[in-house]
């Protein structure tokens, strides 16, 4: 259950976004930037720690998830060293994705090139 | 005639062809849920050996290199044109956003191009979402101690 | 001496195109009207010919164009002795790049993709007095150069809203030559105003476009007492399916139809077989209609009178993302049946 559930809910959450982007007038930019700040604020309500052990990986891969582990990641820290963890929390939890993006992303330039869309 | 006529907003509106709302919808929906599917079986394959936190990082390590190694032939950028929100909000989206510009900006040098411009499009994700995630801290610290 | 009629110029003795080029990309090659571009590039990046840059092959799509029509015009650069050119690209490089290489007298212009017809305005106006002999006006775009300027890298996934329109990687050339040569005639020319409808949607050039076809076109009748019906046809440089749509509306409700009308961004591509949302646009789109539609029908007889507009969206990047609204700008020139010279 946990695959269809993944699948259905990261589809869902998909879903929305396509219709922001269809009905308003919300650039693809604006949009992932909401779904982080969103992301952030629904797990600091408590609402995406229960949707993220529900349906797994179809709460985390959507960038919602990548605010809900900025909002975790500060609340760890600050439980663990207090003020300073406001600071250190956020990014240290996003770590690996952000890491991975810039390492591959320097790869990929190194082997690709800009190529046409034909 | 005065151009444009007053009406001209509503004139504009009447003649744009509207989206296909619902053949976006189910593109966006199988497609993300595809790449969201893919990610349970890497985080269920990396459960197998860490506990929930390692393998949800193993997993995002693992779709943003999946996402730049289609990212390179231009495949990503195929699949999206077709599936809109689908591959733009999964992380692989994310990805994309940093990979393009790398790639794209080459010919402006390694500093000046790929460096400088490889968060054109993921910065304000990262500026915002890092904002956020402080403001949040800060309040979650302040609660704890009154 | 020219004959002025509002914002017409009239030529008494009308400048002629004696000879015209275009070149396509990939894209170009597999749209309705590949078979009459005179050269079509497989690989618009020129990597064959030590190209590194997409902004260096807008040039090359240039450069060989220019070679083209010269060629036709049986003339060498060296005998050039101006040329009007602009492009798409940011302090309009490809043509300046091109410039460097063939050397002649160069005015650069940037109309966006109004180009081609302000360039052949210029070059008539300069050709029928005579200031030049031999005048090129030359405009191009690239579909990567623009992709990577104006929007985001090519490898980038995004999906295209349905007013958006595809930049041509294309350029088209024409030589004009004073009365008395052999070639098309430009009989007038309409410098057009800038018309601002506050479109800010810049994935809608069209909307923001129409209005500023629909003035030059009103402005042009008004002063020369014309009507639609006298021409064969009537042509928009990119205004796409969207702008199409409005500008017939807006013509209509002036009392001024143009049923005979046709819009070269719908006319490049197969508009909904090649996947490219509302149409075909950028300086090379009408540069290159012109120069395998247009000018063949004058020349076959098909034709004998047209109206023939580039339009233009002037804002840039910085104004866009300031929350400015799109300027739109439309010239025109009205060319007849071909002239045998004496």
């Amino acid at each position: 259950m946990n695959y269809v559930w993944a699948f259905v809910v990261g589809g869902l959450i998909c879903v929305f976004g396509q219709l922001l982007i269809d009905y308003t007038k919300l650039t693809p930019a604006r949009i992932l930037t909401g779904y982080v700040v969103g992301g952030v604020i629904l797990s600091a309500v408590g609402l995406y720690d229960p949707l993220a052990e529900f349906a797994g990986a179809g709460a985390s891969v959507p960038l919602l998830g990548f605010g809900h582990l900025l909002a975790q990641g500060v609340m760890k820290a600050v439980d663990e060293i207090g003020l300073p963890g406001v600071f250190t929390g956020g990014l240290t939890a996003a770590a690996g994705g952000i890491t991975a993006s810039l390492v591959f992303a320097l790869l990929a330039a190194l082997v690709g090139k800009s190529k046409d869309q034909n | 005639m005065n151009l444009p006529p007053k009406n001209y907003d509503e004139m504009v509106k009447r003649a744009n062809p509207p989206s296909p709302v619902l053949r976006d919808c189910l593109w966006a929906f199988f497609v993300g849920g595809s790449i969201c599917l893919l990610g349970e079986g890497l985080r269920q394959f990396y459960l197998m050996w860490y506990d929930k936190d390692l393998a949800g990082t193993l997993t995002s390590i693992s779709l943003v290199f999946l996402s730049a190694v289609v990212t390179v032939p231009g495949w990503y950028q195929k699949l999206a044109a077709k599936a809109g929100a689908g591959t733009l909000v999964p992380i692989t989206g994310f990805a994309n956003s940093v990979v393009s510009p790398a790639v794209e900006f080459k010919a402006e040098g390694w500093v000046t191009g790929v460096g400088s411009k490889i968060f054109t499009i993921a910065g304000p994700v990262l500026a915002f979402g890092t904002l956020a995630s402080w403001v949040w801290g800060l309040l979650y610290w302040a609660m704890n101690k009154f | 001496m020219a004959i002025r009629r509002g914002d017409t110029v009239i030529f008494p003795h009308p400048p002629v195109i004696a000879a015209w080029a275009a070149v396509g990309g990939k894209k170009e090659s597999e749209g309705p009207l590949a078979a009459a571009f005179d050269e079509l590039v497989e690989d618009a990046s020129f990597k064959s010919e030590g190209c590194k840059s997409w902004e260096q092959g807008e040039s090359l799509l240039q450069e060989h164009c220019v070679n083209r029509c010269l060629r036709k015009a049986g003339i060498s650069k060296k005998e050039v002795d101006l040329a009007f050119a602009g492009d798409l690209q940011a302090q309009c490089t490809a043509s300046n790049y091109t410039m460097r290489t063939l050397g002649v007298p160069f005015a650069g212009l940037y109309g966006a993709c109004s180009t081609m017809t302000e360039g052949l305005c210029l070059a008539a106006m300069t050709a029928s007095v005579g200031y030049a002999r031999q005048v090129l006006a030359l405009s191009s775009s690239h579909f990567c150069a623009a992709e990577r300027e104006f929007r985001t890298p090519l490898e980038y996934g995004g999906k295209r809203t349905t007013t958006a329109q595809w930049t041509a990687t294309a350029a088209g050339a024409c030589l004009l030559r004073g009365a008395g040569n052999a070639g098309i005639p430009v009989l007038s020319a309409t410098i057009g105003r800038v018309c601002d409808p506050q479109v800010k949607d810049i994935n809608n050039m069209g909307a923001a476009m129409a209005p500023a076809a629909a003035s030059t076109l009103l402005a042009y009748f008004e002063g020369t007492g014309t009507r639609p019906g006298d021409f064969d046809a009537i042509f928009t440089g990119d205004l796409g399916q969207v702008g199409t749509t409005l500008l017939h509306e807006m013509m209509a409700h002036a009392h001024c139809p143009v049923d005979n009308h046709r819009d070269c961004g719908c006319l490049i591509y197969d508009v909904e077989g090649q996947n490219v949302q509302s149409g075909g646009s950028g300086a090379g789109c009408s540069a290159a209609v012109l120069a395998t539609y247009v000018l063949p029908r004058l020349l076959n007889g098909e034709y004998h009178r047209v109206l023939f507009l580039s339009t233009g969206a002037l804002m840039s990047q910085t104004t866009f993302l300031q929350g400015e609204s799109i300027p739109g700008i439309a010239h025109c020139v009205e060319l007849g049946s071909p002239e045998g010279g004496n």
